[in-house]
């Protein structure tokens, strides 16, 4: 009875539902083959093209004119360093702050349920208009693009995702901790503070460190607040030189050292990213 | 919760024994009052930002709203010049990039998420996962220097010449595919924009395909159901909500996306066909090539500014929908367990 004939229903249905299987697998298959492929072809591209500009005067040296030789990114490269943790240093307190609201004392009650869905949305939401924010409560104002608006810029990026870290890992905190540290006497704010956010600390620290990663490649909020500039300036209150902003302008001009240059540039900032995720997530993967 | 009501309790038991510790019972509730204020302002702030985004947006916009009103929206010229504005293009441009991306990526997507849950060795499913995420960190201004740089030459050559030798001569399906093969254009900016929203579908799919009881799955095993028959008609049907809600996730990070598209669509305001191979503009392109150069406190600047807070409230839209969709699958997760 287990030997059907070659053209038995049966049998057809049995191969076709073999067939189908044995093409989705492949398609599958397929997929994750694309979508590794093109990390792939990005990265090796940005390293040759951008190993052939690193040089030491790319450190040492100001952005050039089109077309002369020499120059280097220095004034950029410092720029976007001082925004970048200048940015972090004023939006982390704020995030892991909104973090322990959210993971402390707002499990419930609307405003934690609303604040969530918001920073969500903040999240995702497109950089750039968080730049045209920026540029109608400070440069508007001011009447001049400055550094201080692209910090102020890039803080409120870091923001929503150090929010959604921090609650995510005191949410990952066993409850014991927190009865124990108050049976022992502790008020909420010391239980927090030394036990629960000195627990969730390596996924807190994750977050930061995602969230400088996020904001070091920041291009477009940064269009129209701290702009740019071809000069070293030290100044926050006048437009200022970072690397996003610099690769952009280089990158669109039809000069080849400038192109060469804004090779560099990228290559500068994709290992920087890449490094900075890996990092992040080796320390977190430690805790666990 | 609990652990506040057993922290309560508990000090409210030690006190007749403890009466040293009263000096610190007035530390600990002015520090506990001081904590609570400062977390809460912290709240507030992100709700602020919120508020303060479409308020500062809708203010500045004003002008805009004013000279155009709904016109703005179906009219597609855009001269500074004679100052008139109308952002037809530029939301058709964002709108249709979005759309091609989705159409790309969310099979894609779908692929890795079905390999990385039900194909890939245990060994392999944290390397692999991790470089698909590490995709997401990718700066999209690498993005866009390296679709410019490399990836269109190469677009124009072997993908668009063949597409236009081919699919061009088939009837109506065919003015999608006319004009000169140049590279730049919507076609181009769709593209990358799949390659990068490919990592959060993906992503999302795959948290929430692991989501599914295993006895659901085991079961179709049990019946004699192929991978495929269980991934289609188990744990799909199970995860519809968390995979439309990371569709929608992807589509938010395409609409706003900005230095990308800004290097390869072309920046024309044009709208002279449908064809895909035009050079085109969208919200996100403009207001990176324009904004800066427009006069403060003109009628240009406004107009810029309302294409903002249209792609503002766009992508709330798409990722509120996202957002809701995705904790309606984790409430039921956590209703299960």
């Amino acid at each position: 009875m287990s030997v059907w004939a070659a053209d038995d229903p049966r049998l057809q249905m049995h191969r076709r539902r073999k067939l189908i299987n044995v093409v989705a697998l492949i398609l599958s298959l397929a997929a994750m083959a694309f979508g590794l492929f093109w990390l792939f072809w990005i990265l090796i591209e940005t390293a040759i093209l951008g190993v052939g500009g690193l040089s030491v005067a790319l450190f040492t040296e100001m952005t050039p004119p089109p077309n002369v030789p020499g120059g280097g990114l220095a004034n950029a490269i410092y720029g976007s360093l001082v925004m970048v943790s200048l940015a972090t240093l004023l939006g982390t307190p704020i995030g892991v702050l909104a973090g322990v609201y959210l993971g402390e004392y707002g499990r419930q009650g609307w405003l934690g349920e609303v604040t969530r869905f918001v920073n969500d949305i903040l999240l995702s939401a497109p950089s750039i208009v968080i730049g045209l924010f920026i540029y109608a409560i400070v440069v508007a104002k001011m009447k001049s693009f400055s550094g201080m608006a692209g910090i102020l810029a890039l803080a409120l990026i870091v923001i929503p995702v150090v929010v959604r870290t921090t609650e995510n890992m005191l949410q990952l905190i066993p409850n014991q901790l927190r009865e124990a540290a108050y049976a022992l006497g502790a008020p909420k704010w010391k239980v927090i503070m030394l036990v629960t956010l000195k627990a969730a600390r390596a996924g807190v620290v994750t977050g930061v460190l995602l969230a400088v990663a996020r904001i070091a490649g920041e291009t477009a909020p940064l269009l129209f607040t701290a702009l740019s500039n071809q000069f070293w300036s030290m100044n926050l209150l006048e437009p200022m030189a970072n690397l996003p902003v610099t690769i952009f302008k280089f990158a669109l001009s039809p000069f080849e050292n400038w192109q060469k240059m804004a090779w560099a540039g990228v290559f500068l900032i994709t290992m920087g990213v890449l490094a900075l995720n890996i990092i992040a997530r080796v320390i977190f993967r430690k805790k666990d | 919760m609990e652990a506040t009501l057993g922290g309560e309790q508990a000090r409210e038991r030690a006190q007749p024994d403890a009466p040293a510790p009263k000096r610190f019972r007035k530390d600990d509730r002015f520090g506990d009052t001081v904590f609570m204020v400062l977390t809460t302002g912290a709240a507030l702030v992100t709700l602020a930002l919120l508020v303060g985004i479409i308020v500062s947006l809708l203010f500045g916009a004003v002008p805009s709203i004013r000279e155009f009103g709904l016109a703005f929206f179906y009219t597609a010229e855009w001269d500074p010049v004679k100052e008139r504005f109308g952002g037809l293009v530029m939301i058709y441009g964002t709108l249709i990039t979005s759309f091609i991306a989705l159409l790309i990526a969310v099979p894609v997507s779908f692929g890795i998420a079905l390999f990385l849950t039900e194909l890939s060795p245990g060994w392999l499913r944290r390397p692999l996962g991790t470089a698909i995420e590490l995709l997401a960190a990718v700066p999209s201004i690498v993005y866009g220097m390296w679709g410019l740089l490399v990836f269109e030459p190469i677009f124009s050559d072997y993908i668009q010449s063949p597409l236009q030798n081919t699919l061009g001569h088939v009837p109506v399906l065919g003015a999608l595919f006319q004009g000169p093969p140049i590279g730049i254009g919507i076609l181009c900016a769709s593209i990358i924009l799949a390659i990068m929203i490919i990592p959060f579908i993906a992503s999302v799919m795959r948290d929430v395909f692991e989501v599914t009881p295993p006895l659901l799955k085991e079961s179709a095993y049990a019946l004699g159901a192929t991978t495929w028959e269980v991934v289609w008609k188990v744990v799909l049907p199970y995860t519809k909500a968390g995979v439309v809600g990371g569709i929608m996730l992807g589509l938010g990070r395409a609409l706003g996306e900005t230095m990308a598209i800004t290097f390869v669509i072309g920046n024309v305001n044009q709208l002279n066909s449908i064809s895909l191979f035009d050079a085109a503009n969208s919200i996100t392109s403009a207001l990176a090539n324009e904004f800066a150069e427009a006069n403060p406190g003109s009628l240009h600047e406004a107009s810029l500014i309302q294409l903002g807070l249209i792609l503002f409230l766009i992508t709330f839209i798409v990722l509120a929908v996202s957002k809701v969709l995705l904790t309606k699958l984790e409430k039921r997760e956590g209703g299960r367990t």
